[in-house]
C-alpha cells in the first residue's frame, strides 16, 4: 500500500453484468408511500415471481398492486390490449376503487411495443380514474431507478396552481404540521418563515423521515411546500414555474430533469441529506439558493457526531467495498470516509454526473480532507471480475446485494446487504446512526465470534 | 391478461436452473435482462448455500434489441468456460428471448466451437411451461445429451451392478425438504441392501450420467421431477421405475414392495416383508401413533389439504387412511397433471381442487373452515387470517420450510416427521379454543407496580400522532426516553422536536 495521495475521482464502465433487483420492485414501497394508490405491473410470471419472493410477507397484506399477467395471446397479439387492460382496470375500480392506477411497464412490455402511454388517456377517460405510466423496465433500469420512472410520470400530474378552496388545505406537511391548530396560529407559524420562493422536495421517504427533514428545513425558517410524492396522489403538490426543487436521493435523476424541463422549475444540485454531513450540507445548500442565513449547523453536525464516536471507533481505518446495485453508493461511501474507513472501489449500476455533481465534488472534498485516496468509481460492474478484487484486497467490508453475501461470508469476508440501505431510514440528522448501526452490524457480529476459528467456512479448492 | 397477486409455480427458467445448479459443475447463463437473476438470491438465501450459485446472465439491454443478442451471448459463454472450467454450460432462455425469437440454437453451435466443455441450450418455452414442469424436461435433456454423448464416443459401461442397484431421480436445488429426503431414501435403501447407483441432479457430476444404466432399476420419489429422465431410461436401456412416493406408512411399505417385486423380477432373490413389519409396527413411532388415545381425538377432524400433486396427495392419504382425519377438500396447482391427482385421493376425501388461484383456495378454506390446512405458505397465511392451524407441506415456501435440522418427508423417519407436523397443529388450534371458552389464561386483572405507562408529562397532539407512527415493539422505549429527556431538562410538554432532539441525544 502506497502512502495515502488524494488525487482525482477516476470513473470506469465495465460489462454491466451485475447482480440487482429488477426496477419493478419500487412498487413494494411506492404503494405503502401513496396511500390511495393501485400498481399494475404489466408482465410476464417472471415479473410476478421476483416480486412475490423479494417482497416476502407483504404479499399476505393484501397489497394495493398485482400483476396483469401477459398470455401468449397477448403477446402475439391476438387479443386485444386496450380490452385486456380495460377489464382488469374496472375489476381494480370495483375492489379497491383507487384515486390512481399506475401502470408499470416492463421488459415485455417494450418488446412487444405495447402503447401504454397511447393507450392510458384513453382508458383514464372512459372509466374515470387517472392512469400514469412509468416503464419500470430491467431493459433500461436498476433496481431504485424504478422509483425515478414512477416520479418523473407523476411529475407531470401534478398541478400548476392551487384550486381555490382547497389552497390552505393542499399540503399535507403544512396540514401534518399546523394539525389541530386555528387559522390565527396558523398566520403566527407562517411568520416562523422567511420569505422564499415556494420548494418542493421530491423522493419517495417514510413519513417520519419526511417530518423530520421539513423540521430540520423549518429551524432555517424554510417551508417545504410540498413533497413529490405525497402520502396520497390527490395531494400531489402545486408545481410552480419558476419554483425551486431539491432531490433527497441520489437516483433521482429523471425525475429532476423533468422537473426542469417540462415543469420550467429550478433544481437546487446539492449533496444528498445521507450522513450528519450530507444533512448539514443539503440544508446548506437549499439555504444559500433560497436566500437565507443558515443558523446553528455547524454545532448541530457536531453534535451528531459525538453521538456516533462509539460506532465510529469500530470502523475507523478499516476499507469498505461497493458492489454496487442500488445508486445510494456514492452517497454513502463520502459519509462512511468521513467517518474514518477507506474505500478502493464504488461499484455503481448509474452514474449521473450532472445530478450527482454536488455529491461528487462533496466525496471528492471530503476524501482529500481525510487524507485518503480517491476511490475508483465503476459504472455498470462486472460482478465477477469484482469478486476477483475483492479477493485480492481483503477489505474489512463489502457492501453487496444478497446474491453474494452468504458465498463472501462462507470465504471469510465480513458483508452487509446493500438492499438495506434502502428500506431502513437513513436521511437526516437523527437517522445517521441508523446508518452506522447497519454498517457496523457485521462488524459486531463477528467481533464477539472471532475466537472461536470459523472464519473460513469452504474447503480451500473452492475459493472463488 | 389475467390479473394476478401470487402464483404457486413460478416461471420455467426457474426450473432450468434449479437443474443446472444442483449438477456440480454445470453453469447456467440465461439469456434475461438485469435483475431476472432473483434465482441467485433465492438459493443464497433460501438454501443458506456457501458457494456462488452458477448463474449469471447475458443481459438483454436497448443495444441488444437494436443488434441482436448474438455476439453478446456467445462472448458470455466462451468466457464463462474459460473462468471456471464448467464441464456443461447451459443457456437458458427466459420470458423475454421467447418473444425476441432469437436463434438461439445457432449461438449455442458457434459457441461450443470455441468452448472446452459441452453447451447445451434448455428446451423449454416460458408460455407454454412453468417451473416444474421445465425442471423435469431439463433434467430429461440433460440425461439424453449424456447418454448419446457416451453411446457416441463407445464409453457407456455395458451390464448391470453385481448386486441390487438404484439410481434415485428427482433430488434438486430449492426442492421442498429434497435435501432430508435424499438422506433417508438413501438410508431406506442401505437397509434393504440395495446399492444406490447414482443420485442426480443433486451433487451429481454429468460424467457420471452414463454410469446410470448400471443400476438395476429407476426410483422417482416426487412426481413433479424426474419422471421424464426415468421414460426414457425405460426406453433406451428397459430399465424399469418405481414412482410411488414412499411417504406416510402404508405408502413407504407399497414403494418396498414395488422394488421387492422389480428386483425379484430382474434375478434377485430379495424379501422385505419382515422389514416392512419391523419398522411399521416397532422402529416408527407413526403406526403406533395412529393407535394412541391422542391420534382418537382427532377422528373425524376436517381438514383441507392444497399444495403440488407429489405431496398434497400423500399427506391426503396420511390424513385420511392412517390418522381417520376427515379431508373435506384436497387440492392441487399441478393443473397439467390433474388426471393423476383426481386419480390419487379421489376415494380419499369429499372434494378436488385443481387451480392455481390462490383465492380459489383461499374461499374454499373460509367456506369449509376446517379445524387444520395443510398448505403452502400461501395457505398458511390464509390460515392466519382466518385463525386456523396450518402445517406447511409444499412450495412455494419460505426461509422456515429450509430448516437445518434433520426433517425427511419421506421413508419411516419422514412419517414420524409427519405425525409431529400434524398432531401440533391441531392440539394448537385445540388449546385456541380452551383457552376461548375459558376466556384467556388468567382472568384475573394483573397488578402492575413497577411499570407505569403513564405519566405526568404533556405530549402535543402532533407529537403523539408522531409517537403513533413508531412501530408498536419499540414504541414504550421511545415514549420512556423521550420523557426522560425532557424530565431531565425541565421540559414541561413534548413537542416533535422534542421527540426527534431525544432521539439523538440518546442516540437510538
Amino acid at each position: 500500500m502506497t502512502v495515502a495521495q488524494p488525487e482525482a475521482l477516476s470513473f470506469e464502465c465495465e460489462t454491466g453484468n451485475y447482480h440487482t433487483f429488477c426496477p419493478i420492485s419500487c412498487v413494494s414501497w411506492l404503494y405503502q408511500k401513496i396511500e390511495d394508490s393501485f400498481f399494475l405491473v404489466i408482465g410476464t410470471k417472471t415479473c410476478g415471481y421476483f416480486l412475490q419472493n423479494a417482497m416476502g410477507v407483504m404479499i399476505f397484506a393484501e397489497p394495493r398492486y398485482a400483476m396483469a399477467e401477459l398470455e401468449e395471446g397477448d403477446i402475439s397479439a391476438q387479443l386485444n390490449d386496450y380490452e385486456e387492460l380495460k377489464r382488469l382496470c374496472l375489476q381494480i375500480k370495483h375492489d379497491r376503487n383507487p384515486s390512481v392506477i399506475v401502470w408499470i411497464g416492463t421488459c415485455t412490455t417494450e418488446i412487444i411495443k405495447m402503447d401504454m402511454e397511447g393507450l392510458a388517456p384513453k382508458l383514464e377517460a372512459e372509466i374515470g380514474i387517472p392512469i400514469v405510466v412509468a416503464r419500470a423496465n430491467g431493459l433500461d433500469y436498476a433496481f431504485t431507478q424504478g422509483e425515478d420512472t414512477v416520479l418523473a410520470a407523476m411529475a407531470a400530474r401534478c398541478p400548476k396552481e392551487a384550486p381555490e378552496a382547497e389552497k390552505e388545505e393542499r399540503n399535507a406537511i403544512q396540514k401534518l404540521l399546523s394539525f389541530g391548530k386555528t387559522k390565527e396560529q396558523v398566520d403566527v407559524e407562517e411568520s416562523q418563515y422567511a420569505d422564499h420562493p415556494p420548494l418542493v422536495l421530491f423522493g419517495s421517504l417514510p413519513d417520519p423521515v419526511v417530518t423530520q427533514l421539513s423540521l430540520e428545513l423549518k429551524k432555517q425558517g424554510i417551508k417545504v411546500s410540498g413533497w413529490l410524492p405525497a402520502k396520497r396522489y390527490t395531494e400531489l403538490p402545486v408545481l410552480k414555474e419558476g419554483g425551486y426543487v431539491a432531490g433527497v436521493n441520489p437516483f433521482l435523476s429523471r425525475t429532476a430533469t423533468t422537473l426542469m424541463r417540462r415543469r420550467k422549475c429550478k433544481l437546487i444540485g446539492a449533496p444528498f441529506p445521507i450522513g450528519p454531513d450530507g444533512t448539514r450540507a443539503w440544508v446548506e445548500k437549499i439555504c444559500s439558493v433560497l436566500g437565507v442565513e443558515p443558523k446553528g449547523m455547524e454545532e448541530r453536525e457536531a453534535q451528531i457526531w459525538a453521538n456516533l464516536q462509539d460506532y465510529i471507533e469500530l470502523i475507523k481505518g478499516k476499507s469498505v467495498f461497493f458492489m454496487g446495485d442500488n445508486l445510494l453508493e456514492i452517497s454513502l461511501a463520502r459519509f462512511l470516509i468521513r467517518c474514518g474507513m477507506t474505500c478502493p472501489e464504488i461499484g455503481i449500476p448509474y452514474m449521473d454526473k450532472r445530478y450527482q455533481k454536488a455529491e461528487l465534488d462533496f466525496l471528492e472534498q471530503t476524501c482529500q480532507e481525510m487524507g485518503v485516496p480517491a476511490p475508483k468509481i465503476i459504472e455498470k460492474p462486472d460482478n465477477y471480475n469484482q469478486i476477483q478484487r475483492i479477493h485480492k484486497l481483503q477489505p474489512d467490508l463489502v457492501i453487496t446485494g444478497m446474491a453474494h453475501a452468504n458465498p463472501l461470508e462462507a470465504r471469510g469476508i465480513n458483508t452487509k446487504w446493500s438492499v438495506e440501505f434502502t428500506f431502513a431510514q437513513i436521511h437526516g440528522f437523527s437517522n445517521a446512526r441508523d446508518i452506522l448501526e447497519l454498517v457496523t452490524r457485521p462488524l459486531r457480529r463477528n467481533n464477539s465470534l472471532k475466537d472461536l476459528g470459523w472464519d473460513k467456512l469452504v474447503k480451500e479448492e473452492a475459493l472463488v | 391478461m389475467k390479473l394476478a397477486y401470487w402464483m404457486y409455480a413460478g416461471p420455467a427458467h426457474i426450473g432450468t436452473l434449479r437443474i443446472a445448479s444442483s449438477f456440480k459443475n454445470v453453469h447456467a447463463i440465461m439469456h434475461a435482462p438485469l435483475g431476472d437473476d432473483y434465482f441467485n438470491v433465492m438459493r443464497s438465501m433460501l438454501e443458506r448455500e456457501r458457494d456462488f450459485t452458477p448463474v449469471t446472465a447475458s443481459i438483454v439491454d436497448r443495444n441488444v434489441l437494436a443488434r441482436g443478442s448474438q455476439e453478446k451471448v456467445v462472448d458470455n459463454i466462451v468466457r464463462k468456460d474459460k473462468e471456471e472450467r464448467p464441464d456443461l454450460i447451459v443457456l437458458t432462455p427466459t420470458c423475454t428471448s421467447s418473444i425476441l425469437q432469437e436463434d438461439l440454437e445457432n449461438f449455442v453451435e458457434r459457441a461450443s466451437l470455441d468452448a472446452k466443455g459441452d453447451v447445451m441450450l434448455a428446451d423449454v418455452n416460458h408460455y407454454r411451461v412453468n417451473e416444474l414442469q421445465a425442471a423435469d424436461r431439463t433434467l430429461n435433456q440433460i440425461v439424453e445429451f449424456y447418454i448419446k454423448k457416451a453411446r457416441k464416443k463407445g464409453e457407456l459401461p455395458e451390464g448391470k451392478t453385481e448386486k441390487p442397484s438404484v439410481n434415485i431421480i428427482g433430488i434438486s436445488t430449492l426442492g421442498f425438504h429434497n435435501q432430508h429426503d435424499c438422506k433417508e431414501l438413501k438410508r431406506l435403501m442401505g437397509d434393504l441392501g440395495i446399492e444406490v447407483n447414482e443420485v442426480i441432479p443433486e451433487g451429481a457430476s454429468v460424467h457420471n450420467l452414463k454410469n446410470l444404466p448400471r443400476a438395476w432399476f429407476n426410483l422417482v420419489p416426487y412426481r413433479e421431477l424426474g419422471l421424464g429422465a426415468a421414460r426414457y431410461l425405460e426406453s433406451e436401456f428397459e430399465m424399469p421405475y418405481i414412482d410411488i412416493t414412499p411417504m406416510g406408512v402404508v405408502e413407504t411399505a407399497r414403494c418396498i414392495r414395488k422394488i421387492q417385486q422389480t428386483i425379484n423380477a430382474l434375478g434377485g432373490n430379495v424379501d422385505y416383508e419382515e422389514f416392512i413389519d419391523n419398522q411399521t409396527r416397532f422402529v416408527s413411532q407413526a403406526a403406533w401413533f395412529s393407535r394412541s388415545i391422542d391420534c382418537q381425538n382427532l377422528t373425524g377432524k376436517k381438514v383441507v389439504v392444497f399444495g403440488d400433486n407429489t405431496h398434497a396427495a400423500a399427506i391426503t392419504k396420511v390424513l385420511a387412511r392412517e390418522m381417520g382425519i376427515h379431508v373435506v377438500l384436497a387440492g392441487t396447482y399441478c393443473k397439467y397433471d390433474a388426471d393423476w391427482f383426481r386419480e390419487q385421493v379421489g376415494e380419499w376425501c369429499d372434494e378436488i381442487l385443481i387451480s392455481d388461484d390462490n383465492g380459489a383456495i383461499g374461499d374454499a378454506i373460509a367456506r369449509i373452515e376446517p379445524s387444520a390446512i395443510f398448505g403452502t405458505q400461501m395457505e398458511r397465511h390464509v390460515g392466519k387470517r382466518l385463525d386456523i392451524p396450518c402445517g406447511v407441506i409444499a412450495a412455494p415456501i419460505h426461509i422456515q420450510n429450509f430448516p437445518v435440522g434433520y426433517r425427511p418427508y419421506m421413508g419411516y423417519e419422514g412419517a414420524n416427521q409427519l405425525v409431529d407436523l400434524i398432531y401440533n397443529s391441531f392440539t394448537l388450534g385445540m388449546e385456541d379454543h380452551l383457552l376461548e371458552i375459558f376466556g384467556g389464561h388468567d382472568t384475573k386483572e394483573a397488578i402492575h407496580k413497577g411499570i407505569s405507562a403513564d405519566s405526568d408529562l404533556n405530549w402535543t397532539k402532533e407529537a403523539r400522532a408522531e409517537l403513533n407512527k413508531v412501530p408498536g415493539f419499540v414504541r414504550g422505549k421511545v415514549k420512556r426516553n423521550t420523557e426522560k429527556f425532557a424530565r431531565d431538562r425541565n421540559i414541561a410538554e413534548i413537542s416533535i422536536e422534542v421527540m426527534y432532539a431525544a432521539k439523538e441525544a440518546v442516540g437510538a
